[in-house]
């Protein structure tokens, strides 16, 4: 699972079916220490986060065990928001 | 889920049986400020989409396979929605 | 799935059971303009193509698919021979 920090929504009409209720975030990816690497992904969100949060995302075929995403076509999804990211000094 | 522009169409007769009337498109994968970012690939696409449009893409293959509508058929990209508007509250 | 080209067969005696019979194949994965992207691999053919063809393939344990429920240990297979492709 990945740390991202959610800078946007995606907003689309046409879309399969089994993702009309879900909203879509745009994720900057980021290290541990907060900083952004450079690389995004869309993630279908579970936890109602928000513009601005980091978030916990997971990706691959597990992203369909987030609740209500069950044979839904996602391959990356948020399932928390971070309050706080604890890093051991020189990690 | 990442966000692309579809750039072309493949044609192919013969294939696996699993792609029967499948439309493939070739996406070109892009960054937030719509740049290329990598390498284009091709996607099956089950919602229509056509060339120059913006389309959010799936990169898993049972997400992939659910958004065609068949299990177990050996895809690992699909379409799943046409971007009407990417709102970003930074870039 | 990512555009290729085959640029040649792979001869295997001795491989896991449940490759035998299946055919390896060389792949040179190609960019939309068809310049070479990347590094030739070996993929699974489902698809039944031959040296010099354009084809698809496919990334992953979903190369595996279409032998269910056979288990066949490929990261990579051929699902489709390309008869052209259109930019626009």
């Amino acid at each position: 699972m990945i740390l991202a920090r959610v800078v946007g929504t995606v907003v689309a009409t046409r879309k399969d079916p089994r993702l009309v209720s879900n909203k879509l975030l745009v994720a900057r990816t980021m290290d541990p220490h907060g900083k952004a690497d450079g690389s995004y992904l869309v993630a279908v969100d579970t936890v109602d986060a928000g513009v601005g949060e980091t978030v916990l995302i997971v990706s691959g075929s597990s992203a369909r065990m987030a609740a209500g995403m069950k044979d839904c076509p996602v391959d990356a999804a948020i399932v928390g928001i971070v309050d706080a990211v604890e890093v051991a000094a020189g990690d | 889920m990442q966000l692309a522009r579809v750039v072309g169409t493949v044609v192919a007769t013969q294939k696996h049986r699993t792609f029967e009337g499948a439309k493939l498109l070739l996406v070109q994968p892009l960054t937030l400020d719509d740049r290329p970012r990598g390498t284009a690939l091709l996607a099956v696409d089950a919602l229509g989409a056509g060339v120059h449009e913006k389309v959010l893409i799936v990169l898993e293959g049972r997400a992939a396979g659910d958004a065609l509508g068949r299990r177990l058929a050996p895809v690992d990209a699909a379409v799943v929605g046409i971007v009407d508007r990417v709102d970003l509250v930074e870039a | 799935m990512q555009l290729a080209k085959v640029l040649g067969d792979v001869v295997i005696t001795r491989k896991d059971e449940n490759l035998v019979g299946l055919k390896l194949l060389v792949v040179q994965p190609l960019a939309a303009d068809g310049s070479h992207v990347g590094r030739a691999l070996v993929a699974v053919d489902a698809a039944g193509a031959g040296v010099g063809e354009t084809v698809f393939f496919v990334r992953g344990k979903e190369a595996s698919f279409p032998w269910y429920p056979t288990e066949v240990p490929a990261d990579a297979g051929i699902v489709g021979i390309v008869d052209h492709w259109d930019l626009g």
